[in-house]
């Protein structure tokens, strides 16, 4: 098992810097940079500010430079949020946007699992059709109509929760959000669950245990163990997608994620921002990536990572 | 000696595409769903020439009517507009009686009344051309038949006065051309890259399909941002390049096919016969790996519109005064409040036509899949 990993961490690397590359190189192309302001400064203040960022270097100087840093495990000043490091705003953000998304995660399987499991056992009865029905809805709903709806509903009209911010992580400013992310998670999961499950419903092995006279819960369990084979691959970019943040949610419920800071890095040619979030999301997408591998092979005997 | 009465009765085969144009027509939701988006898109493509308003008409005397099945102006208000014109014209109105498609008044002011001024109810959204039907006390005086402008408005008029039906319609345009454009693009690179890896195999293969995870691995706004700062906010080429990115899931899924398929015989037989690798793909591979891929399709039209709203809803998709779903929803969400039809309609509009299109791929993804037959 631990070759496997460090096999597979090995091959993340060259992808990482791959996807790092990139990404520099497409930032820098794109027009504009991060000084451009509505009134242009003035020449001497812009070539004193790019002296400072080393923007006045070639591009691969700068790149280098950028190389080296992140290798320390410095991801450099952000230039659109001034005074703060990368790592400061991530040192923020990151936990923020982190637990939401693994709320978001665990309500999606404790609710998307059992539905989809019940769906299946039930195919084609009404539950299954109530279930389909309600995970077509959380499909096509955009999280962008529900949460205004979440929030008109519980935090104006009944006004249980409030309608918005971070509040240390309270327990009542986290449900609406981790509501919001979850819907579509929980409907995807109920899907796989049910599809993955009809399917393993009909394998030999679960006819013997049928066949033993064992009890509906138990088939269930050692359904549910083959079934979850698919859930799991997804789960695995899924989970990564969560973890590192919303832009919607985190707007719309004004929450201090990192989600946030793609689209505003972006669109402010905050280059080291950007840089920094892809970095992240990368690594997030990798790790994940090899966890469903291991937890494949814990899963299914018949997996052999090599 | 003739053979005719030995040689057997023609067997009539079912192609593939048969029985899944059976199977399809047999279920029931699937064949709801197309007619639903037949409907959605002939309304889309025909009803904003038929509701009677441009879809960029500004009514500044109707800033976010609600949606209502009788016509605008409504008895109740008809005064107040009355006392806000003849305030501009410097009278004051009496005997306001509303007759058939006309309102009776009469204006008198202590000075002669300015007849230019009455161009005042040519202006409102609500009033035709008056016509004077007297003048008393040398023009102090003034009886006046004002024809009523009616207009409906469906679905009320959004934050800016203009009709909601018309740019819910032109929206779905929008949303839909989109959803197709970048489904098309995406089908054409993804098929094409996935068939190549897998039939070529071997070191290439991993080369593709090392580059399909490496792109995998860059977050994907990022990507679409990018091609905004680049595109400028010109939608189709946005689009064109939204289904360059969304080709990754399309080229995995051919390539599995692919590699099962270039086992076969009659693709031996062809590699025998000395096809060229380019025909062989193009004639046997690509052909066979469509039934997966028109189930992918149908589900990646949908997660087309959803990203197309996701980047409105961000400020970075279609620009004012044209518009989509996305945009009318993010703008509806903001007016939430005070405004619920804002975010109804476009919202029911695009949510109905995903859910259509989401049971479409389920029915098709059931036809088309040999294990059930």
């Amino acid at each position: 098992m631990l070759p496997f990993i460090l096999r597979r961490l090995a091959t993340a690397i060259p992808t990482l810097f791959v996807v790092v590359t990139l990404s520099f190189f497409l930032m820098r192309v794109a027009p504009g940079g991060p000084f451009d302001l509505e009134r242009p400064l003035e020449a001497k203040v812009m070539e004193n500010l790019r002296r400072i960022y080393q923007l006045d270097q070639p591009l691969y100087q700068q790149y280098l430079t950028y190389l080296g840093a992140l290798l320390r495990g410095d991801f450099g000043p952000s230039f659109y949020f001034r005074d703060f490091s990368i790592a400061e705003l991530f040192a923020q953000g990151l936990p923020v946007s982190m637990r939401l998304g693994a709320c978001a995660l665990a309500l999606a399987l404790l609710i998307g699992g059992p539905l989809g499991a019940l769906a299946a056992f039930r195919q084609n009865g009404n539950a299954d059709h109530a279930v389909m029905g309600f995970a077509a809805a959380g499909i096509t709903i955009p999280n962008f109509v529900v949460a205004p709806v979440l929030q008109i509903v519980f935090g104006l009209t009944l006004a249980w929760l409030p309608v918005g911010g971070w509040n240390g992580g309270a327990l009542r400013n986290v449900i609406l959000p981790v509501v919001t992310l979850a819907l579509p998670q929980i409907a995807v999961i109920a899907r796989m669950t049910r599809a993955a499950m009809i399917e393993t419903l009909r394998a030999n092995h679960i006819r013997t245990l049928r066949a033993q006279g064992l009890d509906g819960s138990t088939v269930a369990l050692h359904a549910l163990r083959a079934s979850a084979l698919p859930v799991v691959s997804y789960l695995g970019p899924a989970a990564a997608a969560l973890l590192t943040g919303s832009v919607v949610v985190e707007t719309i419920f004004g929450i201090p994620g990192i989600g946030r800071y793609f689209v505003e890095g972006a669109l402010n040619r905050d280059y080291t921002l950007v840089m920094g979030t892809v970095v992240v999301i990368a690594v997030f997408v990798l790790v994940f990536n090899l966890a469903v591998d291991l937890l494949y092979a814990l899963l299914d005997p018949r997996v052999r990572l090599d | 000696m003739s053979d005719s009465p030995l040689t057997p009765l023609p067997m009539i085969g079912r192609s593939l595409w048969q029985d899944a144009r059976n199977r399809l027509m047999r279920n029931r939701a699937a064949v709801a769903s197309l007619i639903v988006l037949g409907l959605m898109a002939l309304s889309c493509i025909a009803g904003p020439w038929l509701t009677g308003h441009p879809y960029d008409r500004v009514y500044p005397d109707y800033v976010r009517v609600p949606a209502s099945l009788e016509s605008y102006p409504k008895a109740d208000a008809i005064p107040a507009a009355v006392q806000r014109i003849a305030a501009r014209i410097r009278a004051t109105p009496g005997d306001v009686a509303v007759v058939g498609e006309s309102l009776r008044l009469t204006l008198t002011s202590p000075r002669p009344i300015d007849q230019r001024l009455l161009v005042y109810f040519d202006r409102s959204d609500q009033f035709g051309t008056p016509r004077i039907t007297a003048n008393e006390e040398e023009g102090r005086r003034l009886a006046l038949e004002v024809p009523l402008k009616r207009q409906r408005f469906l679905f009320g008029t959004d934050a800016n006065g203009r009709d909601l039906l018309t740019r819910t319609l032109i929206a779905g345009r929008v949303s839909l051309a989109i959803g197709l454009l970048a489904t098309g693009v995406a089908l054409i690179i993804g098929v094409l890259y996935g068939a190549a890896a897998g039939y070529l195999g071997g070191r290439i293969d991993m080369l593709m399909m090392r580059v399909v995870d490496v792109l995998y691995a860059l977050p994907f706004i990022f990507f679409v941002i990018l091609l905004v700062v680049f595109f400028g906010r010109n939608f189709i080429l946005m689009f064109l390049a939204v289904g360059a990115i969304e080709w990754l899931d399309m080229a995995r899924i051919v390539r599995g096919q692919t590699l099962s398929l270039k086992r076969q015989e009659y693709v031996l037989a062809a590699e025998a016969l000395g096809v060229t690798t380019g025909g062989i793909i193009w004639r046997h591979i690509i052909p066979n790996t469509l039934g997966p891929v028109i189930v992918y399709v149908t589900l990646l039209v949908p997660k087309v519109i959803l990203l197309e709203s996701f980047l409105s809803f961000l400020g970075l998709g279609v620009q004012e005064p044209m518009t989509s779903w996305g945009a009318l929803i993010s703008d509806g969400a903001r007016a939430i409040q005070g405004a619920w039809w804002m975010l109804a309609f476009p919202a029911a509009s695009l949510v109905t036509t995903l859910f259509a299109l989401n049971f479409l791929g389920d029915g098709l993804r059931d036809a088309l899949d040999p294990r059930d037959r």
